[in-house]
């Protein structure tokens, strides 16, 4: 069985998995409930100076009938007492000593605030700090989380003063909420971070009761914009999680956070850059149970590939993502539609003839019409793949040009020399 | 008992998973398959968005009985029967229960979803305001046509409102759908019977045109011994009764029902649900896969404890004091023809004749109409051999062609009103 353990900058969890500072990891009840049902690591709810929260808090994205495709919250960070939170974590580090316990943090922006509550936190034994720059409502407006995020300098800053204090590895928590991650990446390095974790949520309102025109949710009649996570916006995630992991200026490890629901979610993450994943949204839909089937999942996947260990697939993709200018231009792939096993549903015909180009024909044969690719005019866009509700009816098949290999920057090149 | 519908409403939930399970098809099979041609995927799109209203309208648009088609078509042969889903060994989309859902959604709200076109002038007459002749209502009356129907029962909507059991489809449903056709502003006239009440001169000579959708007659007789005796029952009658809460009088505990269509099955389930410990049994001629009940009728048949004897044809009915009390059979061979020696007696009390419907032809003959055995002749624009004149439904209907559903009455409405449409409007052929 492949060897699942985890070690980010000198963290170490038995397997990849972490609950991400949110409302799962709220209290020492839960993390205990979440370690028995065998995650590697919690990163506990934000720590700081005490808040109030409303209530209406959450809201859920529904698509057709799939609910919480995606979710966003207007909590902010813990509303419990410090002391109490300081007893619960030691007691789970007690009762767990071999999972990782990572406390994150958020302040105001002053050097000493900062170190006393790192000195403050690290009386207990805990394993790392995780500073909050990511939380973009609500405490953003005071001058903290993604307020701190979305400028460079206050992220070295504040990384640099909480590591003067801390004893334990740091990591730096980013809000996707800006142009672009590796400027926030970037700095986090400089400060001193030990490691980025990302993303933190999106700016999002989810949406408006057609009924009152409330927005959802609402607190007596309004809303602020809430943060958005959940399996939605994996993609985006691995896009920024992967710019950090390529950059030469970040050199500093990640943890992947967004959209983690299942055990192929973490793959792409650590494949693409990421040394562990965080998950909340999918705990707050289905309960601590699903990590049975994420470490299940996981070890049967690098068993089946003959990897020893998890750390194997870190970053072992994450070099195939590049700029569009280096993308073979005489790389040529064109749809086949298996007769056999397509049921006429014609999706792929009307989205081909509405939306791309024009290139299925329908064929009339035994009394029904047989969907057929022009292959000398298909571009190879893999829409029709992506509606056909078949698995495996279309296959997106590779055809020898007979050209070599030549990139849009190597094409410029020939043709300026 | 009686009244208790065979069908079990989809929850809201099964109605949200069923809609989004639909794959919204291009150029769908099942609006193909659909002999009304409702945009099946469009309908079941706007249940998906909660546009109740909108998903009623599409149905109802294509098809002005999608109420009733809703509860009696046979799906599994036509839209769901062509459903994609059963290329991909997938159960088919519910489109007969969604469509339900949409359709008892403008019911339960009556609302009012067409409107009558602008006035032209023209007035089309319709004989009879079953299926057919108030599809042709409908469609004539949004067009702005005058429309007047002479219907000889006290009730419009035919064979929906008198000759399917409740259990399949209650009275409400089809007096509601009948009441939509009407709200548009047709002249209705009931309990009026060409020939009798109405001259066809005057079908003939006052109004701008005709459309005969009259429908089909009674059950025929057996023509054996022993028909005249109490107890012998037109199944079409036994239907009529029953739904309308008529009294029936004794039925005893015997029950033979001699045929196997559609109204054969009706006859045999609402005598089971009426009397629950009698022997209800069917007599055909025929075998098991002739039959003209479908399938899934045959099966709730069995179901509901009917028994099926076949290949046996009735040769005398029995009586004692004046009333029924056995029925004679001979067994017939694979090809219907009686096996001599092989007679045997079934005790009965109740005999009910099925075997199909007798033909209006003093009707059509009044109305001047060709006809071929009663079957109306009509060209593809379903106008007969009299100009001006068309015609829909049953009395068109001849075996081996098409099949006698409510949704093909439907559909002939639609026809019919658009050749009368184009006819009245000086456009025609």
């Amino acid at each position: 069985m492949a060897d699942l353990s985890s070690n980010l900058a000198g963290i170490k969890s038995p397997n990849p998995f972490w609950l991400a500072s949110a409302p799962p990891t709220n209290s020492g009840y839960q993390v205990m409930r979440a370690f028995e049902a065998g995650w590697g690591g919690a990163v506990w709810k934000t720590l700081g100076t005490p808040i109030v929260n409303v209530t209406s808090r959450f809201a859920g994205l529904n698509y057709k009938q799939n609910r919480m495709v995606a979710m966003n919250n207007i909590e902010l960070i813990t509303d419990r007492p410090l002391e109490d939170n300081l007893r619960e974590i030691a007691e789970c580090k007690r009762a767990f000593p071999d999972r990782a316990i990572v406390v994150s943090l958020m302040e105001i922006c002053d050097q000493h605030a900062w170190h006393e509550l790192v000195k403050r936190v690290q009386e207990v034994d805990i394993d790392g700090f995780e500073l909050n720059f990511g939380c973009p409502h609500g405490m953003n407006e005071r001058g903290m989380g993604s307020a701190v995020g979305q400028h460079a300098d206050l992220i070295a800053q504040v990384s640099e003063w909480a590591k003067e204090a801390a004893r334990v590895p740091v990591i730096v928590k980013l809000t996707p909420n800006i142009t672009d991650i590796r400027w926030a990446a970037r700095a986090a390095s400089q400060g001193g971070a030990d490691a980025i974790s990302l993303i933190n949520t999106i700016n999002s309102i989810i949406g408006v009761d057609l009924q009152s025109w409330n927005p959802i949710p609402h607190v007596d009649g309004k809303t602020s914009h809430g943060g958005y996570c959940g399996p939605a916006v994996k993609p985006i995630a691995l896009n920024m999680v992967n710019d950090c992991a390529r950059d030469p200026e970040v050199r500093i490890p990640i943890s992947g956070i967004g959209g983690v629901e299942t055990w192929q979610d973490a793959v792409e993450f650590l494949l693409l850059g990421a040394m562990n994943v965080q998950v909340c949204t999918a705990v707050m839909h289905h309960g601590f149970r699903i990590a049975d089937d994420l470490v299940d999942g996981l070890s049967n996947y690098l068993d089946g590939r003959g990897l020893r260990s998890v750390s194997e697939i870190v970053g072992a993709a994450q070099d195939r993502i590049t700029t569009w200018e280096n993308l073979n231009l005489n790389y040529k792939i064109v749809a086949r539609i298996d007769q056999n096993t397509c049921i006429r549903c014609n999706k792929c015909y009307i989205a081909c003839e509405d939306a791309a180009h024009q290139c299925i024909d329908r064929v009339a044969q035994n009394g029904s019409a047989m969907l057929v690719v022009d292959e000398e005019r298909c571009v190879g866009c893999n829409l029709c793949q992506m509606v056909c509700p078949v698995e495996n009816c279309i296959d997106m098949v590779q055809i020898d040009t007979g050209l070599p290999p030549e990139s849009w920057k190597e094409r410029q090149q020939h043709q300026s020399s | 008992m009686l009244g208790d519908s065979i069908h079990r409403p989809l929850s809201p939930l099964e109605v949200k998973l069923e809609a989004n399970r639909c794959l919204n098809c291009y150029d769908a099979p099942c609006t193909h398959a659909c002999p009304t041609h409702i945009d099946v995927p469009g309908f079941i799109g706007k249940i998906a968005t909660g546009n109740l209203k909108g998903s009623a309208r599409t149905i109802l648009d294509a098809n002005p009985l999608g109420a009733s088609c809703a509860r009696v078509c046979p799906t599994e042969q036509l839209c769901e029967g062509a459903c994609v889903y059963n290329a991909a060994g997938d159960s088919p989309i519910r489109i007969g229960d969604l469509q339900r859902y949409a359709v008892d959604y403008a019911m339960d709200n009556d609302l009012a979803l067409f409107e009558p076109g602008a006035p032209t002038g023209k007035h089309v007459a319709i004989v009879g305001g079953g299926p057919a002749g108030l599809s042709a209502a409908r469609d004539l009356r949004r067009l702005g046509h005058a429309v007047t129907i002479f219907e000889a029962k006290d009730e419009l909507g035919g064979l929906n409102t008198y000759g399917i059991v409740p259990f399949r489809l209650d009275l409400d449903t089809a007096l509601w759908e009948a009441a939509q056709v009407i709200r548009l502003g047709v002249n209705v006239r009931t309990g009026t019977r060409v020939g009798v009440d109405v001259m066809a001169e005057e079908l003939l000579g006052r109004y701008d045109a005709l459309i005969v959708a009259c429908g089909m007659g009674s059950v025929p007789t057996l023509n054996i011994p022993g028909e005249d005796l109490d107890g012998v029952w037109d199944a079409l009658d036994l239907i009529e009764r029953a739904k309308l809460g008529h009294e029936l009088g004794d039925l005893g505990s015997r029950v033979a029902v001699i045929g196997a269509g559609n109204t054969a099955i009706d006859a045999l389930t609402c005598s089971k649900r009426i009397l629950p410990d009698a022997r209800v049994t069917c007599y055909y001629r025929r075998g098991e896969s002739q039959m003209s009940a479908y399938t899934f009728e045959y099966e709730f048949a069995k179901q509901e404890g009917i028994e099926f004897r076949f290949f046996c044809a009735p040769t005398r009915i029995v009586g004692a004091n004046g009333r029924v009390s056995a029925i004679e059979f001979v067994r017939t061979s694979a090809d219907a023809t009686p096996i001599a020696g092989s007679e045997f007696t079934a005790a009965a009390d109740t005999v009910v004749r099925a075997i199909g419907q007798g033909r209006l032809l003093g009707t059509l003959e009044r109305l001047g109409v060709a006809h071929d055995g009663g079957v109306v002749r009509v060209d593809a624009s379903l106008e007969t051999t009299r100009p001006g004149i068309f015609a829909a439904g049953d009395c068109i209907f001849s075996k081996g062609s098409r099949e006698a559903m409510v949704v093909e009455a439907a559909e002939q409405g639609k026809i019919a009103a658009r050749s009368a449409d184009a006819y009245v409007s000086g456009s025609h052929g």
